[in-house]
């Protein structure tokens, strides 16, 4: 076994080697490394045959037209593009957003930006399991409401929102719904025909594609029109220019391919490692999931040891590549603010791991794993202050303590 | 984040980790930080009749850097007069362990840890 032993799946993966030899195909002069823009010759029109192969991959994935699929550099432009480009676009009309307190930097970042532009926002809290509510939603919406932008999986915590019912009270309010499927996209069934989502963004390296490499889907029917934020030479239908990566994307649309062949089969795989996992430490004092325990993808587990400080555990953990709410190392010492808004006290939140399971994973991984976090927590507590005072039956919070 | 080798030698192993009788009145005990902000420590000397810390134990919830900070401590302040330990600085811990600026906190917790523990003892004697 090779350590360290990778569980961070959600930050990032590996290129599945089917998707890397489709890519090298696309680089070198032997190979299809034509601009896709080149109308006047054969090395143009294969490399343009190759990206719309690629665009049609990723639409049967979720099931929308190939023309909806728009080329991006990653999730973090498309959600850019999706939330300011609509906003912006229709902002005679109104000029107020709704999105989560959870959403991902990228969204919540741009909803800042708009802030400062003129625009309000408004941050939906999800309760302790983690998930926005249609009832909640249609309460948010305003006359002038434009956009909502709800993630469908939380990366820190892989719960599920239910973007079906979220789109029927977008729909039924006439507001534009925008969906960060970034976790969720070849983990769980989109089906976009069924689905009142007007935007989603998508991700490649989520799925085993190359990093670098994302898609905006814009719905066709009814129309959904957006301002630009890259101008060019009008690639993708104006709404994105750029000379397309043929390699990138051929990659993604491999990689979807891939993935809507497996999913289902994969997901299994993944819940019983996840399944696993739980049963090794679940047996300990003092642990607690995170977020829904049934609405939730099986490759995101986060977990939370009580009286233990996360960044001191990754710190004993150096042979599992896992990642912790704990944010000891950023100078404002506040922990996730994804475990924060669940209403998590600030303790369980700094004691938070996210294993994150995926395609390379083996059962042997997960009980090295198990292993190492037992043995860690263990030793941590002993070193802990706070676990003698629980052991001695002392309650934390009758203590005044002197914040810093 | 990379580590000093001092600070992953006093993570890996702690010296003095453990716990004293706070009501003994030859100890004096300094609990500071909290749990909301990531960190605790709880640090614990032992004085003798010549006013000598004869021993000193801690327990720390906190980052490595933090665990770290107050295992070196308890080190130093061992065989040290009361006013000897008190004049122990941050900046004298933080350079001993090669701490990064975004740690120094863990530094001052441990000043202020021994701090406390004096004040501590010195208020049972009745000499605060």
């Amino acid at each position: 076994m090779k350590t360290p032993i990778y569980l961070d799946y959600a930050a990032t993966t590996p290129v599945d080697p089917r998707v890397a030899q489709k890519m090298s195909e696309c680089l070198m002069a032997e190979g299809n490394f034509g601009n896709p823009a080149s109308r006047s010759h054969k090395f143009g029109w294969e490399a343009e045959e190759a990206v719309e192969i690629a665009r049609r991959q990723v639409a049967d994935l979720i099931n929308a037209d190939p023309r909806e699929i728009v080329w991006t550099s990653g999730a973090t432009e498309s959600d850019n593009l999706a939330i300011k480009g609509v906003a912006q676009f229709y902002q005679s009309k109104g000029k107020h957003i709704v999105t989560s307190k959870v959403e991902h930097k990228a969204v919540l970042d741009t909803c800042r930006y708009l802030e400062r532009q003129g625009f309000e926002v408004t941050y939906l809290e999800p309760g302790e399991a983690g998930f926005i509510s249609p009832e909640q939603l249609n309460d948010a919406i305003r006359e002038d409401t434009t956009i909502v932008s709800l993630m469908h999986v939380n990366n820190e915590i892989g719960v599920v929102n239910d973007i079906t019912a979220l789109g029927e009270v977008c729909r039924e309010r006439k507001v534009f719904f925008h969906v960060d499927a970034a976790q969720s996209a070849g983990k769980i069934p989109i089906d976009l025909a069924e689905m009142k989502v007007d935007l989603m963004s998508f991700s490649a390296h989520k799925v085993y594609g190359p990093k670098g490499m994302g898609a905006l889907y814009v719905r066709r029917k009814p129309r959904v029109r957006l301002e630009a934020q890259m101008h060019g030479g009008g690639h993708e239908r104006g709404m994105r220019s750029g000379t397309l990566a043929t390699h990138q994307i051929v990659g993604m649309g491999e990689a979807f391919r891939i993935a809507k062949l497996e999913m289902f089969e994969e997901a299994e795989r993944i819940e019983k490692l996840r399944q696993r996992l739980w049963a090794g430490v679940a047996n300990m004092e003092e642990v607690y999931i995170n977020g829904s325990i049934d609405q939730r993808i099986p490759g995101i587990f986060n977990v939370s040891f009580n009286f233990v400080e996360g960044e001191s555990l990754i710190m004993s953990l150096s042979d599992l590549a896992i990642s912790s709410g704990s944010a000891c190392t950023s100078a404002s010492l506040e922990p996730s603010y994804v475990l924060r808004a669940l209403g998590r006290n600030d303790e369980l939140a700094h004691s938070s791991l996210r294993f994150s399971i995926g395609r390379f994973t083996t059962e042997e991984d997960i009980d090295y794993a198990i292993e190492k976090v037992k043995a860690a927590v263990e030793k941590l507590r002993e070193l802990s202050p706070l676990w003698d005072m629980y052991k001695d039956g002392v309650d934390l919070d009758s203590i005044e303590w002197a914040a810093h | 984040m990379a580590y000093s080798d001092k600070v992953l030698d006093h993570y890996d192993n702690p010296r003095n980790v453990g716990k004293m009788d706070a009501n003994d009145d030859h100890v004096g005990t300094g609990m500071v930080g909290a749990p909301a902000c990531g960190d605790v420590m709880r640090l614990q000397i032992k004085v003798n009749d010549d006013g000598i810390i004869e021993d000193a134990k801690f327990k720390t919830y906190g980052c490595g850097s933090a665990i770290a900070s107050s295992s070196l401590l308890t080190e130093w302040v061992k065989g040290r007069s009361l006013d000897e330990a008190g004049a122990i600085k941050n900046t004298e811990i933080a350079e001993e362990l090669a701490l990064p600026p975004v740690k120094i906190h863990c530094s001052v917790l441990a000043e202020d840890a021994i701090k406390a523990a004096i004040k501590d003892f010195k208020a049972k004697r009745g000499e605060a």
